[in-house]
Order: C-alpha cells, then structure tokens, then sequence
C-alpha cells in the first residue's frame, strides 16, 4: 500500500482515533485525541466520518511526502505549515501530490495540531482502536503505542476532493487567550471544605508542565484534600484532588479507576481547549450546571456525527 | 447505595461504604445484568471496590432517565442469590524469587520460606481490575504479611512481577512504576490483545499461586 512516508517524525507524533472504548472493565484506557473539537473538524473538514484515524502532533515539526495524490486537513495548533515551501492556511484542507513535501515548524498558538487524510489511515486496530497508548503497549503503526519515527509509511488510499476549504474563522479557537474552563460539580465537592472549594474557583493556577495526555497537573496554592476514598472508576475530565493539594485534571489516556479525591468534572468541550495550553499557562474555573454542560455537547457530537 | 452523575457523560452506582468480600460478586453481577440490560447506552462499565461506574452514551440517554430506567431493576438484581462457587479458578505458577523478598521475610519476622507458604497458601479473589490493562487486585491477603507501600515507588517494575501491598497482592502485567513490594515473578502473559478475552483474570474469579523453581519458571515462558 501506497501513503505518507515519515521524514522528520516530531517530538511526539501519535495515531488517535474515536478511542478504544469497551474495555475500561480490564483497565485499558480509552485514548483517543486529546483535543476532541481539532480532532473533529479535521476530519469533518475532509468528510471523513467522526473517529477517522487521523495524527495529533504534539508541538509541530512533522515532515512528510506524499506517495500518492490525496486530501489533507490541518487544524488545532497554529504550525506554521507548509507544502513545497508554500505557506497553508490554518484549519483548511488541501490537495497534497505525490512527491510534493508537507512541512509543520514550531506550534507558536496551541500545543497539538491535527493532520487527517481523505478516506483516513489505514492502520490495524487493537481492541477496535488505532489510538496509540504508549503506557499500555497499545495501538499506533506498530502495536506498541509508539510515536512515528522518521521512515514510517502512513498507509492511505488515493483520493480527489472539488475544491479548498477552511473552517469558518469564529470556529479557529485563539489558543493564546486566557483559558477560563468550565466544570461539573459533583464526587467529593460535598465532602470537601466549602472554603477550599472557593479556593479552587477564585484563584489563578498554572498548568504544570509536568502534564502528560494522562492529566493536565495544576499548580497554585494548595487545597486540602478530604480522605482517600475506596478506587473507583474514573473518566476524562475528572479533577483530582491528590494529598499535596494540587489537582490533575484527567485527560484522554487516563487510568480507569483512581481513589484520590474529586472535585468535580472539566466541560468535556473545555478538556479540548485545555489540550492546547501551553506549560504555565494560566487557567480560570467556573461552574457549570450538567444540564447545559451536557445539551451543549450533545450538539457538539450531532453536528460532527458521532 | 445511591447514584451520583459523574460528569455530563457518567454515572456512578455506590454501593456500599465499604468493601466486603461477597461484593465483588455481587458487582460482578450486576454489572453482567446492565451489559444485558443497556446494551449500546453504554460505552464502557468500570467496577469499582464499592461501587459501579456506566459511562453512557449522551447521545442517547442521559443520567436521569437512566437512574429511572435502572432504579427498578436493582431491588431484584440485589436480590438474586449469588452463586455459591462462583468465579473460575486459576492456579498460577510464581517462581518466590523477587526483589523484595529477603526485605519481606525481615519486616514480618518470618523466613522467606514462610513467606512464600502463607502466600502461596490462601486461595484469592480478583476484588477488582485496573490501574493498568489487566491489573487484578487480589484479596484478601493474610494480615502477617500485611505491609504499607514502599515509600518511595519503584519507576519499573517488571513484566509478570507478582507484589503485595496492604491486604492485597497481584501480578504487574507489564513493566510499570510501582509501589508494591515483590515476592516473585509469573511466566505467564495476564494481558495480551490476540487472545479472547485479552485478559484471563476476571472480577470475582479465584486463584492461587503455586511456587515453582527457575527451570519451570522458564520452561512456563518466564520471564516476560
């Protein structure tokens, strides 16, 4: 099979897909892209359906070549792209050709661009998800989680779309903004101190950058963290609440059970804008009630078709 | 018991404030009888100590209608007899040759072989999975070898280490950083995705491990 062979993988170059759900039972982690809102217009910009195996690129600096003629869609993280030296603009699709090369320098907004092609990768899934999970040994081109490595060959069909197309601009999110992200209540919320609560609202944290795509890890003042409770399981987006006071938000390759304490759950549509924030960028909470939380992203996966 | 949402996308069932040994089955149970219940409302079911976490799929129902749907059903699930050997049973070859053993055997002012005869003695059950793919914890284990955590956690332990930790022991699938202490290793594969189900160790299953020397340990596959 014909595709997109590897020049320069990147930092971290990783396969995702919907994600690898059914198993969170035997302690697999469901994956998927850390930021699902780039993820989705990427794909939907080339019609692919929602969950099309598709590259999330961590800080830019991929380089490929075409090896056959097809459809791309770049969006998330402002990479600075370009094809035979010319510049693309951000959030659109574009026709690639064989020999032409696909170049991302340095992501100066964001931290994680998205890079589908027409008709997807073809990858073989493990446990029904091509979404690579390093910790796990699970997924990506070789089975093992692994990132690309230069000489990889990223298998895809030829394909031929009509014409150019960007998301439109009041959907290109400004990553460089302050992040004020929204969050469910609910867990240990009720058991903890109504004043550390109001800590955690009032002030200003850091993202710490000992963050991975298990969890986002907070840096601020201190809470204190109500007692340990029995593991249980857990899900993207909750806030924990470890005994050093400081909260991890869990993120798309988070563990499935976990005893430390939660606060509450991030929007799950603000987890996306979490995902392109760089280390010590500042972040605001604020509640949100479920029910909005939850018609709005009801919406989100209609209109994206999942 | 009670239900709480968990985010806009989950719900967790709470079941007991504290563990017993009857739970896991009876967890074991139910979380059979939602499968067969919900069908594709569900993403993914995660058994917990004490209780069961559905992640939904919003697209077609949310948390209240299903803790209207569910909230009938659970009185007569409750109430079904559990099985009184219930749970398969697994004996699992352990070559007693781990890193922790000797630091064991000091703490709980026993001999290594005593060591390895009351763990190897007692008959366990998977209480729960998770932490990584195919994680059993393993309960209950006897109180003389009851120990806290190492304080500082290893940054790798190695594929089919067999550990301890408080009441509970179990086998580290893949090399992880871990805080538990080891006793031995397995020669088996307990997680592996080309078989069906990828993982042999199931909530409420028992199993007992058997000391087997290097050479068996090795002609068992070992090590991983």
């Amino acid at each position: 099979m014909s595709g997109l062979r590897v020049l320069k993988p990147g930092p971290q170059s990783l396969l995702q897909d919907g994600g690898r759900h059914g198993w969170q039972h035997l302690g697999v982690s469901p994956s998927g892209p850390l930021d699902l809102h780039a993820a989705a217009w990427a794909n939907r910009l080339l019609d692919n359906p929602w969950g099309t195996p598709l590259l999330e690129i961590a800080l830019g600096y991929l380089e490929l070549q075409g090896e056959l003629d097809t459809w791309l869609a770049l969006t998330g993280a402002q990479v600075a792209a370009t094809l035979d030296g010319a510049p693309l603009p951000p959030w659109s699709r574009f026709p690639l050709r064989a020999g032409q090369r696909l170049k991302l320098g340095y992501a100066r907004s964001g931290q994680r661009a998205y890079l589908a092609v027409a008709g997807g990768f073809r990858v073989p899934p493990q446990l029904g998800s091509v979404s690579s999970q390093l910790r796990e040994g699970l997924g990506g081109l070789r089975g093992t989680g692994e990132p690309l490595r230069a000489g990889d060959l990223l298998s895809c069909l030829a394909a031929q779309l009509p014409r150019a197309q960007s998301v439109p601009w009041p959907y290109q999110p400004d990553y460089r903004a302050a992040a004020r992200l929204r969050v469910i209540g609910g867990g240990d919320a009720a058991s903890c101190a109504p004043e550390q609560l109001q800590a955690f609202f009032a002030q200003t944290w850091q993202l710490s950058p000992q963050s991975d795509r298990m969890g986002a890890r907070l840096l601020g003042e201190p809470l204190l963290a109500p007692t340990r409770q029995w593991s249980q399981g857990v899900g993207r987006g909750a806030i924990q609440l470890p005994p050093d006071g400081q909260p991890i938000i869990l993120q798309a390759d988070h563990q499935t059970m976990g005893g430390y304490p939660i606060l509450g759950w991030l929007h799950p549509l603000d987890l996306a804008r979490l995902a392109q924030c760089p280390p010590h960028h500042e972040l605001h909470f604020s509640p949100v009630d479920i029910g909005e939380a939850q018609a709005e992203l009801r919406k989100f996966y209609r209109f994206f078709g999942r | 018991m009670r239900f709480e949402p968990a985010g806009a996308e989950a719900l967790l069932l709470v079941l007991a404030e504290q563990p017993d040994a009857q739970l896991p089955l009876r967890i074991a149970l139910l979380a059979e009888r939602m499968r067969a219940e919900l069908g594709p409302l569900l993403r993914d079911l995660v058994p917990g100590w004490t209780s069961l976490l559905l992640h939904y799929d919003l697209t077609r129902i949310d948390h209240r209608k299903l803790i209207e749907r569910l909230s009938p059903l659970l009185p007569r699930w409750l109430a079904e007899p559990l099985p009184a050997e219930s749970g398969r049973r697994h004996q699992i070859p352990i070559w007693y040759a781990g890193a922790d053993l000797a630091e064991v055997a000091r703490l709980c002012r026993l001999s290594i072989e005593q060591v390895i005869e009351l763990h190897s003695a007692s008959e366990y059950r998977v209480g729960a999975i998770g932490f990584a793919p195919g994680f059993a914890y393993l309960g209950e284990l006897p109180e003389r070898l009851a120990l806290a955590r190492r304080s500082t956690p290893r940054t790798r332990v190695p594929a089919g280490s067999l550990a301890i930790a408080e009441r509970q022991t179990a086998v580290y699938p893949q090399a992880s950083p871990g805080g538990w202490h080891l006793l031995g290793l397995c020669p088996w594969r307990l997680f592996d995705v080309r078989r069906e189900p990828p993982c042999p160790l199931l909530l409420g299953d028992r199993v007992r491990f058997v000391a087997v020397d290097e050479q068996t340990f090795r002609a068992e596959g070992g090590p991983l």
